[in-house]
Order: C-alpha cells, then sequence, then structure tokens
C-alpha cells in the first residue's frame, strides 16, 4: 500500500466519523462503557489472584501424627508428602520446636513461668508437618490422601479460606463475563449502526469508486478504518481513567483502611496495567475492525 | 476490440432486455447505440462494465471473456474503460480536481501521478481555470466536461457514455459531443448511448439502433431512423 493511499483512507475514515459525530460518539461510548467495566473486572481479578496466591503462600495443612509414633516412620510419611507434584513445601516441626514456639506465644518475656515443663513436654507428640499447596484447588484431594496414611492421627486445614478465595474468583470473573459480553453486544450493535449510516452516506462515491476500478479494499478500508478508530478511541478514554481511578482507590483504601493492609496487599498500577492496556486496545482493535470489516462487506457487494 | 455473441438478458421478474445479440465493435471506433426506452441500451452498458450478467451468451472485451472473469479481476477490467453519465454523478463536496483526482486516488495512483495528470486532463477538457470550483457552480456542460475527465483520467481503452446529454442544452451537448469525437481521434474506442436525433444525424458515425432488446439496424455512417 502507497503511503499516500494509507494517509486517503485515514482522512476518509475521518471523514465518516465527523459526517455521524452523534452515531459515532455513541459507539465510542458503547466501547469505552464496554472496556472500562473490562478494567475494573480485571484488576478486580488480578488482585484477588494475587491475594489468592498470598493465601496459598501462608495458608497450610498442618499433619499430626499418632502418639508414640517412630521418628523413621514420620520421616519416611515426609518424603511421601514431598513427592505428591500438588506440594510446593513442606516443613517439619517437631515436638520441641513446637513446645519453644508454644512457650514464645504463650508465655513472652516470662519464659520461667514454663520451667515446670521443661522435663515433661506437654506438646510431645505434637511434631507435624506443614504443607504448602501450588494450588488450593488441589487441598480437598490432598487431606483426603493424608487422612489415609497410616499413621497419621490429624489434618488440619482451612477448608473456608480456600473455598472463598476459588468462590470469589469464579463470581467476579462470571459477573464480569456475563456484564461484559451484554455491552459487546450493544458496542457490535452501535458500531455496526454507525457503519451502516456511513455506507448509506457514501452509496453515490462508493458506486463511483466501484465503476472506475477501485478494488473491493480501497472501497472498504475507509469503513474499517473509521471502526478502528471508534475502537481504539473507545478503549483509551476508560484507560485513562482507570489508571487514575485506580491509583486513587488503592491510596485511598491503604490510608484509610490501613487494618486491610494486613490482610490484602493491592497490586501497584504499574504492574497491572502495562498488561491492561495491551488487552483493553487489542479488544478496542478488534471490536472495531471486525465489525467494521463484517458490516461493510456486508453492505458493499462490489 | 468489443464482442457479443447470442447474448440474452432476462431480468428476475421475467422482463426480456436482450435477445441474442450479436455485435461487434472494433479498436477506436465511435458508435451511437439508439433506440426507445427499454429496449436495452443500458442493460448492454451495465453487461460490458459486468456490473449485469448475461443470462446466456458470451461478451468478450479485449480478448478477455467476461462470463469467465474471476470477481477479482472486474476492479483491473474496469480500468480500462470509462464511463460518463446523464446525471454525472460528480462528488458535491470535492471541488473539480479533486473529483478528478478521485479517480486516480482510488486505484492507488501515486500523488506525483494524480499532480501531473490531472491539470492535464483538466487543460484537455477545458476547465483549467475553474479547477478550484465546486459541481454546484459549473453549467451542466462543465459538469458534464468533469465527468469525462474523471472517466478518462486513467486512460481507459474504451468510454461507455450513457445518454451523455440528456441533461444538456443543444450548444452544450454538441460541445461534449466535439470532446468525445477528439477522444475518439486520440484512439480511444467510444460507445454512446443517446436519444438525441439531431446529435446522431450531425456526427455521421456507426449507429446501432435496438428495439424490444434486439438490434434491428446497425449503419456504418447511419443517422436517427426511428421516432421519439
Amino acid at each position: 500500500m502507497r503511503i499516500s493511499t494509507f494517509w486517503y483512507c485515514l482522512k476518509q475514515g475521518v471523514i465518516n466519523i465527523c459526517r455521524n459525530i452523534l452515531f459515532s460518539l455513541a459507539s465510542i461510548a458503547t466501547v469505552s462503557a464496554c472496556i472500562f467495566l473490562f478494567c475494573l473486572f480485571f484488576s478486580i481479578m488480578v488482585n484477588v489472584q494475587y491475594v489468592v496466591k498470598n493465601t496459598e503462600s501462608t495458608v497450610g495443612i498442618t499433619v499430626f501424627f499418632n502418639e508414640g509414633l517412630d521418628k523413621n516412620k514420620i520421616t519416611e510419611i515426609g518424603n511421601e508428602i514431598k513427592q505428591r507434584k500438588e506440594v510446593k513445601e513442606v516443613k517439619f516441626t517437631s515436638a520441641e520446636d513446637a513446645w519453644s514456639e508454644a512457650k514464645k506465644e504463650y508465655f513472652g518475656d516470662m519464659q520461667d513461668l514454663a520451667e515446670g515443663f521443661e522435663e515433661d513436654n506437654p506438646l510431645a507428640n505434637s511434631s507435624s508437618y506443614s504443607i504448602f499447596l501450588n494450588d488450593l484447588t488441589q487441598q480437598d484431594e490432598l487431606v483426603s490422601w493424608l487422612n489415609g496414611i497410616e499413621g497419621v492421627r490429624k489434618v488440619n486445614y482451612s477448608k473456608t479460606a480456600a473455598e472463598g478465595m476459588n468462590s470469589l474468583n469464579k463470581v467476579i470473573g462470571i459477573l464480569s463475563m456475563l456484564i461484559i459480553g451484554i455491552l459487546l453486544a450493544v458496542a457490535i450493535f452501535l458500531i455496526s449502526n454507525t457503519i451502516s449510516v456511513a455506507a448509506a452516506f457514501r452509496k453515490n462515491e462508493n458506486q463511483i469508486m466501484k465503476l472506475i476500478g477501485a478494488t473491493n479494499y480501497m472501497i472498504r478500508a475507509p469503513f474499517v478504518v473509521e471502526g478502528v478508530i471508534i475502537g481504539l478511541v473507545g478503549a483509551s478514554l476508560p484507560l485513562i481513567a482507570i489508571y487514575f481511578l485506580y491509583r486513587s482507590a488503592v491510596g485511598y483504601v491503604v490510608t484509610k483502611f490501613s487494618i486491610l493492609s494486613g490482610l490484602f496487599q493491592f497490586l501497584p498500577v504499574d504492574a497491572i496495567f502495562p498488561y491492561m492496556a495491551a488487552t483493553a486496545m487489542s479488544l478496542g482493535l478488534g471490536i472495531g475492525f471486525f465489525v467494521s470489516f463484517f458490516t461493510i462487506r456486508k453492505h458493499l457487494k462490489v | 476490440m468489443i464482442e457479443l455473441w447470442n447474448v440474452s438478458k432476462t431480468y428476475e421478474a421475467g422482463n426480456k432486455a436482450l435477445r441474442n445479440i450479436n455485435m461487434t465493435v472494433a479498436d477506436g471506433e465511435f458508435v451511437f447505440i439508439i433506440g426507445r426506452s427499454g429496449s436495452g441500451k443500458s442493460t448492454l452498458l451495465k453487461m460490458l462494465l459486468k456490473e449485469v450478467e448475461p443470462t446466456s451468451g458470451k461478451i468478450i472485451v479485449n480478448d478477455m471473456n467476461l462470463g469467465k472473469m474471476p470477481r477479482r479481476f472486474i476492479p483491473r477490467y474496469r480500468r480500462k474503460l470509462g464511463m460518463v453519465f446523464q446525471d454525472f454523478r460528480l462528488l458535491k463536496d470535492r471541488n473539480v480536481y479533486e473529483n478528478v483526482a478521485f479517480a486516480q486516488r482510488v486505484i492507488g495512483a501515486s500523488t506525483r501521478s494524480i499532480k501531473e495528470s490531472v491539470p492535464a486532463m483538466l487543460k484537455m477538457v477545458g476547465l483549467s481555470s475553474k479547477y478550484k470550483f465546486f459541481p454546484q457552480q459549473l453549467s451542466g456542460g462543465e459538469q458534464q466536461r468533469v465527468a469525462i475527465a474523471r472517466a478518462l483520467i486513467n486512460k481507459p481503452e474504451i468510454l461507455l457514455a450513457d445518454e451523455p446529454t440528456g441533461n444538456l442544452d443543444g450548444h452544450n451537448s454538441m460541445e461534449i459531443m466535439k470532446l468525445l469525437e477528439e477522444i475518439n481521434k486520440l484512439g480511444t474506442t467510444v460507445i454512446v448511448v443517446t436519444h438525441s436525433q439531431e446529435i446522431v444525424d450531425r456526427m455521421k458515425k456507426r449507429v446501432i439502433m435496438m428495439d424490444r432488446g434486439t438490434i434491428v439496424s446497425d449503419e456504418k455512417k447511419g443517422g436517427y431512423t426511428y421516432e421519439n
């Protein structure tokens, strides 16, 4: 394609937008709304996943053993656990370690109060393995396997934490897909309408182009340019808004609700924005290109 | 060369526009096609432009069988033809220069080539001084000159004109016909569909007369032989 032809198509695309400015603005607004919601859910989901990942590294399964179980047997069980593919990390806590931790936790600076137990460790049968998983969804499977091992007395795990995080992620995903889907359909309808109106405006011109010997591509290009511009502008506006909104929202939550910072850590805007911008721009470009391409194909049987 | 072999066209509604047409137009010829409304003249031009397909028969233009031409070759084929209409079909939002340049632009010509050829073409049709005018600022004759310039700018081998003087007065009509004759003298084949008895009688060119979809006469230096 010649540069002059490229500029010609670009100019005609802009002229099309200006000719039906109201339709074009309505299309841009709908694409913007669609992509704004996409970015919003994207931010929420990425942060939830981040929290889930953090939780996965802190929420673990603890395995206790039958009273008087041989140390070699415990080590053997530990090796078996380590070989499971869903297991990320296994930490062994001996009865002595457990008692030492408990002393720190319960007696603090008054360690002398615990001296009476020195010869008789109250947690003598509390040696355990703390298991951390690669993925919390595999927790149930591993727990039932652990319960089946001979010598295992008790398996402690937090079912609600795993299930809560996973179902929250699922609900947000489904909800966002649903809303984005509806908005996407509206955006497709509006862009298609805008392109149809532009095609009607240019009917005479297209007819002349056809008879002069312009290729299909040359006739359709200004309409595709129009769709692409609508898509890209529609994607850029919400991205700018989301960038500042996210930054302010995170700043606000962190300063006003500092108690939450212990529970959740938000991803900084710079960490998520490049991915969000690339996805949103591709989405805008894709919607604009494909909708205009197929609409004008339907209208212009060249 | 244009050849039509047993060409017929029946529209979907059952209307028979052309019935078994056979004709040949040599390179560089000037041909008038005359006939009453509905005699099939415009359908014939549309077939040559490959806007309408014949129901049966064969059309060969410059050794190309139009019936066997793949769709993707149609734009390239149409660049070998120039088309002039009764209602000019100019773009009202563009000036004379832009209307003519448009024809080059849409086939992907370079800006340099456009800047060279458009002024030369406007000079040829006598509109050099009015290149900045918009169609509504021009007379009918001038608008038709712009349309002719646009049809010729891509150097077509064949010029098809559908009632080019239908909206013009006698003086302007003769001016346009003189221009078409000059273009023909430069080697372009010209086919003109017209109702104008005065023009046909004065020009003394080949005249093909059609009636109800058939060719009823074909004279080398003919005249207008039917009542309007």
